[in-house]
C-alpha cells in the first residue's frame, strides 16, 4: 500500500521518504508587518537517513522542526502544500491525531537538557511517562523498558540511577537521558535540535557517536539541526543549508562541501576556522607583559549552623604562564576547568587569589583602593554573553564613556564624546549608535560595543572570556578579524579564554591547555595543535569535529 | 501637609530636570495613562486645597478651615438631624411632626436643607434635579470654553503646533469632561445631599471629599518613609553581602516576626497616652488628630519596608553577578557609582510596582486599622472611618448603604488610577519595551 500511495502523491524516489515537506511557510504577525520565519521550504527525509539542516541563529531551523510537529507558538501562522509523514498529511491531521504522532512516530530532543527535563521528577518516571502514554504496558514491563533504554544510551548502572533526579547528572548524561526518552516511543524519525551545542567537545563527540550507533541499530531516520557545519559533516548523509527562512541548497554531504553551489554555503565554508590557519613561524622575542606564578584560587565550602569552612574547592590549582606584549595567549579547556575563574582572578573579581601576578615585574595581586584603580586601565575584560554584559538602561554612548569617566577623569566631556565616536567607528559601528540602547543590537554588534568599552581606557591587555562562543560562525569570524586588526593597530595583548580549538588556531600565538584547575600543556600554537604531547590534549583535539574532505 | 506639598514639588522638579523626553512622550501617547494622571492630579488638587488651612472667625470650634471647606461651605454647613438617602428631600426615619392644625403625625419629616426649596418634592424633584444638572453642566462648559479661549490667547498661533503635540485633543476632552462633571456635581450639591447624610446628619459627599486628603497623606507619606529604608537597606545588603547583609537581614527578620497590627496598636496607644499626659501641647482636636495621623504613617512605614527590601536584596544579588556590573568594576567605577548607575536603574521597575501596590494597600490598610480602632483619629474624615461606621449601618433595616458605596467608589477610583498610571510609567521607562511602542 505505501508504494501505491507514494505513486499517487507523485513522490518519485529510490527510497521511501519518511518525511516529505513541500512549500512549508511559517509567518509571525508583528505590530505592523508579517515576518516570514520559514519561507516556502521543501525537502525529503528518507528511511534510515541522517538529514542535516544547517543555518545561523534566526534562520528558521528550529521553527521548521516545530512546524512539522505543529508545536508553534500561537502568534505563528503555518501554511504549505503538504507535510507528509509516511502517508499522513500532518497539515490536515486533527490535534488528537498529532498527539499519536508526537513522541510515538516523531520524537524530538532539544538543545538544553537542563531545561527540557523536569527538575522535580526522577528521570525514570519521566521516561516511563512517554512509554505509558504510547504503549499499553504493565508497571513492571515499563520499568524494564526504562532500564533497557538507559542501558542503550550507556548510562552506567541504570538500576541504581533510575530514581535519581536531573540535577544529579552531568550535562552529557542528561542529554543521553533525553535521547532515551525520545527513543521510548520507538519513533521512525528523531529530530535532534542542536543536541550537542550546550556540551563540551569531548562529550559532544560521544553523544554523536551514540546517536549514530542507535540509528544503525534501530534503523530510524535522524533529522539533525545544527549551526555547526563541521559537526553535521561528520554524521549527516545529506545536508540542507538554510538562510533567512529559505533552504538555499540541499546536497549529499560530500558534494556540498566539495562543490558548494550557493554563495552563502561558500561563505559559510570559508568562515570555518581550521587548524591550518596558524603559522609555524611565530617569533617570540618580545617583552613579557604579564607573568603569573603559581596561582591558586579556591572556593570555601561552608557547612553546619555556624557556616564553618569545612573544605575548599580548588578552582585553579597552581597555574603559571606569561603573556608577551602584543601577543595572544589562548587558554583552552572544557567547562568547569577553572579558566573563567582564572581570568576573573587576574582582575581581582574573585576573592582569595594566592600566588603572584606580575605586571611588568610588579606584583599586582591583592591590590586595593587607589592602586587597584590605577591598574584597572591596563587590563580589561570582554565577557562571553553579549546580552548580560551591558546595562540595558544605559545608552551605548554612556556605556563606552563610563570607563573613561572613572579612569581618565582629566578628559573633558567633549573629548570623551569624540573618543566614543572614534571607538565606535573603529569597531565597525556607525557613530549614531551612541544614542541607542543595547537591546537594539544583534549579538555580534553587542560584542563590538563591549570591545569598544574595553578599548576606551586604553588597556595593554584584554582578557577575552569566550567572546565568540555565543555568536554565529560568520559573525565569529568577523569578531576575530576585528580583534586581530585592533591588536596590530594598538599592540594589545590578549588572554583568549575559549573551549573552541578552531578559533584558537586562528587567533593565538601561544596556547595553554587547562584541565581540572591545572595547565597540562602549553607552548606555541602550531606546536601544540600539531604535535600534542599530553593524552588530554590529544583527546581534546581528536574530539573536535572536522570536515572530512574525502 | 508641608511634606505632601514638598513631595509633589519634588516630583514636579524631577519631571522637569529629567532629560529623558522619550519616555515622557510615551506616557503622553498612552491614553489610559493620561486619563489616570488627570484624575490623579484632580485628587491631588482636592487634597492640596484641603491641606491649606486658615483662620476664619466663627466657622468652626477651632476656628480653622481649609480652602476646600471655604469653597464648599454649604456642604458642611447644611447638617441634617440624622440619616437621609441620596437626593432625598426627607429624613430616613419617621418622626412625630406637628402639623399646622396642631395634631401630631408619624411621618418622614422634610430635610432642613436637602431639597428644601421645593414645595412639593414628589412631583417637582425630577425636573428640578435635571434643571440643576443642566445649569451645572452649562456652567462647566462655559468654564471650559473660557479655558480653551485663554489657552488660545496665551499660546498664540506660532507655537500652536508644538502645543498640540504635548496637549492632544484627548487630554483637553478629558479635562473638559472632568470640569463639566465636577461643576454639575457642585451645582447639585448646593441644594441636595448627593450621597445622602450620615447618622449625625453630615453630608456624606463632603466626608468622602475630605477623606481624599487622608487617603493621599497615608498613601504617600508612608511610602516616602518606607521607600528610602527599603531601597537603601535592600541594595546595600545585596551588593555588599557579608556582615552588612547579616545585620540588615537580622533587622528585617526581627521586624517581620512581630505581628505588625500589634506593633501598630501598641505605638498608637503610646501616642494616645502621651497626648493625655501632655494636654497643654495639644489644645485643639485637629492637632491631636493630625499628630495621630502622622504617627500612623510613621509606624506603617517602619513596619512595611521589609517586603520590598527583601525583594530588592534578592534582585541585587542577581544583578551584582551580571556582566555589566563586573565590567564596571574592571573599569574602576567606584562602588557607589555602580550602585547608582547600574543597580538602582535595574531594580527601578520592582520599586515602582511595589510602591504603587503598597500605596493602594496602605489606603486599604488604613480602612482595616480604623475598623479595629487603631487607625486614624475617629474625628478625622477617612474612608476607613466611613467603612467602619458602615458596619453598623449595614445591619440596620432598612439598610443605610450610601456611606459605604461613596467611600468604596472614591477609594476604587484612586487605587485604580494609581495602578494604571504606574503601569504606564514602568513601561515607558523600560528601554527594552520601547521598541514596540513606536
Amino acid at each position: 500500500m505505501p508504494l501505491g500511495m507514494h505513486l499517487i502523491q507523485g513522490v518519485v524516489s529510490m527510497a521511501n521518504s519518511v518525511l516529505s515537506v513541500k512549500g512549508l511557510s511559517v509567518q509571525f504577525q508583528t505590530h505592523s508587518e508579517k515576518v516570514y520565519a520559514v519561507d516556502n521550504i521543501s525537502f525529503d527525509i528518507f528511511e534510515s537517513e541522517t538529514f542535516g539542516l544547517v543555518g545561523e541563529s534566526g534562520s528558521g531551523k528550529s521553527i521548521s522542526a516545530l512546524a512539522v510537529l505543529r508545536l508553534l507558538p500561537r502568534s505563528a501562522q503555518m501554511s504549505g502544500d503538504h507535510v507528509y509523514f509516511k502517508t499522513q498529511d500532518l497539515l490536515t491531521l486533527t490535534e488528537t491525531g498529532m498527539c499519536k504522532i508526537r513522541g510515538r512516530r516523531i520524537a524530538m530532543i532539544f538543545q538544553d537538557p537542563m531545561i527540557a527535563l523536569n527538575p522535580v521528577k526522577s528521570i525514570g518516571s519521566q521516561i516511563a511517562e512517554v512509554i505509558k502514554i504510547h504503549f499499553n504496558l504493565t508497571a513492571p514491563d515499563i520499568h524494564d523498558r526504562v532500564l533497557t533504554l538507559l542501558r542503550q544510551v550507556e548510562i552506567p548502572s541504570p538500576e541504581s540511577r533510575i530514581n535519581d533526579y536531573p540535577h544529579q547528572f552531568s550535562g552529557g548524561q542528561l542529554q543521553r537521558i533525553m535521547i532515551a526518552a525520545a527513543l521510548a516511543g520507538e519513533p521512525d524519525l528523531l529530530i535532534a535540535d542542536e543536541p550537542t551545542t550546550a556540551l563540551d567537545v569531548t562529550i559532544q563527540a560521544q553523544i554523536l557517536t551514540l546517536l549514530k550507533s542507535i540509528q544503525d541499530k534501530v534503523g530510524m531516520s535522524l533529522w539533525l539541526i545544527s549551526h555547526d557545519l563541521a559537526l553535521v559533516s561528520t554524521v549527516a548523509d545529506r545536508v540542507a543549508v538554510m538562510l533567512k527562512g529559505c533552504i538555499v541548497e540541499v546536497a549529499p554531504t560530500m558534494q556540498l562541501f566539495k562543490q558548494p553551489k550557493h554563495p552563502y554555503t561558500q561563505t559559510l565554508l570559508a568562515a570555518l576556522p581550521s587548524f591550518d590557519s596558524c603559522s609555524a613561524d611565530t617569533v617570540l622575542t618580545r617583552n613579557i607583559l604579564l607573568e603569573v606564578k603559581n596561582i591558586r584560587i579556591s572556593y570555601p565550602v561552608r557547612k553546619g549552623i555556624f557556616n564553618r569552612v569545612v573544605s575548599h574547592i580548588k578552582a585553579v590549582d597552581g597555574v603559571s604562564f606569561s603573556i608577551q606584549e602584543g601577543k595572544t595567549l589562548a587558554l583552552v579547556g572544557e567547562s568547569g576547568c577553572g579558566k573563567t575563574t582564572l581570568g576573573k582572578g587576574l582582575l581581582n573579581l574573585v576573592a582569595d587569589v594566592e600566588g603572584q601576578v606580575l605586571w611588568s615585574g610588579k606584583d599586582i595581586n591583592g591590590l586595593k583602593g587607589d592602586s587597584l584603580r590605577r591598574m584597572r586601565s591596563n587590563i580589561q575584560i570582554i565577557f562571553q554573553d553579549p546580552y548580560s554584559s551591558m546595562n540595558p538602561r544605559m545608552l551605548v554612548g554612556q556605556i563606552i564613556d563610563e570607563g573613561m569617566r572613572s579612569l581618565h577623569p582629566q578628559l573633558s566631556a567633549k573629548k570623551r564624546q569624540a573618543k566614543v565616536a572614534e571607538l565606535l567607528q573603529q569597531v565597525g559601528l556607525p557613530v549614531e549608535c551612541a544614542m541607542r540602547y543595547p537591546h537594539e543590537f544583534s549579538g555580534g554588534q553587542r560584542q563590538r560595543i563591549c570591545i569598544a568599552r574595553a578599548l576606551a581606557v586604553q588597556p595593554k591587555l584584554i582578557i577575552c572570556d569566550e567572546p565568540t562562543s555565543a555568536l554565529d560562525v560568520s559573525v565569529q569570524d568577523k569578531i576575530i578579524v576585528l580583534l586581530k586588526s585592533l591588536q596590530r593597530h594598538y599592540g594589545i595583548s590578549y588572554l583568549f579564554i575559549t573551549h573552541d580549538l578552531a578559533v584558537v588556531a586562528e587567533m593565538a600565538d601561544e596556547l595553554a591547555v587547562m584541565y581540572q584547575g591545572k595547565i597540562v600543556e602549553s607552548g606555541p600554537v602550531y606546536q601544540v595543535l600539531n604535535d600534542p604531547q599530553q593524552p588530554y590534549t590529544q583527546r581534546l583535539l581528536n574530539a573536535v569535529p572536522k570536515i572530512v574532505w574525502d | 501637609m508641608i511634606l505632601l506639598i514638598s513631595s509633589v514639588s519634588i516630583g514636579v522638579l524631577l519631571r522637569n530636570h529629567d532629560g529623558l523626553k522619550r519616555p515622557l512622550k510615551k506616557i503622553a501617547a498612552n491614553k489610559s495613562a493620561m486619563l489616570s494622571m488627570i484624575i490623579l492630579l484632580f485628587f491631588l488638587a482636592v487634597g492640596l486645597l484641603d491641606s491649606i488651612h486658615f483662620r476664619a472667625e466663627g466657622q468652626r470650634s477651632s476656628g480653622v478651615i481649609s480652602v476646600l471647606d471655604y469653597c464648599a461651605k454649604p456642604l458642611w454647613q447644611h447638617t441634617e438631624k440624622t440619616y437621609s438617602a441620596p437626593f432625598s428631600a426627607y429624613l430616613y426615619s419617621k418622626e412625630y411632626i406637628t402639623q399646622d392644625g396642631g395634631d401630631k403625625v408619624w411621618a418622614f419629616p422634610r430635610l432642613q436643607f436637602g431639597g428644601s426649596h421645593l414645595t412639593n418634592p414628589e412631583s417637582e424633584k425630577t425636573s428640578d434635579l435635571l434643571s440643576l444638572l443642566m445649569t451645572g453642566l452649562s456652567k462647566g462648559l462655559m468654564l471650559c470654553m473660557a479655558g480653551v479661549g485663554l489657552r488660545g490667547l496665551f499660546v498664540g498661533k506660532k507655537s500652536e503646533q508644538s502645543a498640540r503635540r504635548y496637549c492632544p485633543g484627548f487630554v483637553c476632552i478629558t479635562i473638559s469632561i472632568l470640569i463639566v462633571g465636577v461643576a454639575g456635581l457642585m451645582e447639585l450639591s448646593m441644594y441636595y445631599h448627593i450621597f445622602g447624610t450620615d447618622k449625625v446628619g453630615e453630608d456624606v459627599f463632603y466626608q468622602t471629599i475630605k477623606s481624599i486628603r487622608t487617603g493621599l497623606v497615608i498613601g504617600s507619606l508612608t511610602t516616602f518613609i518606607m521607600l528610602p529604608l527599603a531601597v537603601i537597606f535592600g541594595i546595600l545588603a545585596g551588593f555588599y553581602r557579608g556582615w552588612v547583609d547579616d545585620l540588615i537581614q537580622y533587622i528585617y527578620t526581627t521586624l517581620n516576626s512581630i505581628p505588625s497590627v500589634l506593633l501598630i496598636a501598641a505605638s498608637i496607644l503610646m501616642v494616645q497616652v502621651y497626648m493625655a499626659n501632655h494636654p497643654e501641647s495639644f489644645t485643639n482636636l485637629e492637632s491631636r488628630a493630625d499628630l495621630r495621623l502622622l504617627f500612623l504613617c510613621l509606624i506603617l512605614g517602619v513596619t512595611s519596608w521589609t517586603g520590598l527590601c527583601r525583594m530588592l536584596r534578592a534582585e541585587t544579588l542577581k544583578l551584582r553577578e551580571m556582566g555589566y556590573v563586573q565590567a564596571a568594576k574592571v573599569l574602576g567605577v567606584k562602588p557607589f557609582g555602580i550602585l547608582l548607575q547600574h543597580i538602582l536603574p535595574n531594580v527601578m521597575h520592582i520599586i515602582l510596582i511595589a510602591v504603587v501596590l503598597d500605596f493602594s494597600a496602605l489606603v486599604l490598610a488604613e480602612a482595616v486599622l480604623s475598623y479595629i480602632n487603631i487607625g486614624v483619629d475617629p474625628s478625622t474624615y477617612s474612608w476607613g472611618n466611613m467603612i467602619n461606621g458602615a458596619r453598623l449601618e449595614m445591619a440596620r433595616e432598612p439598610v443605610v448603604w450610601w456611606p459605604l458605596i461613596a467611600a468604596f467608589v472614591f477609594m476604587f477610583i484612586l487605587v485604580l488610577t494609581a495602578n494604571l498610571f504606574a503601569d504606564a510609567v514602568r513601561d515607558a521607562f523600560d528601554p527594552r519595551r520601547s521598541q514596540y511602542g513606536q
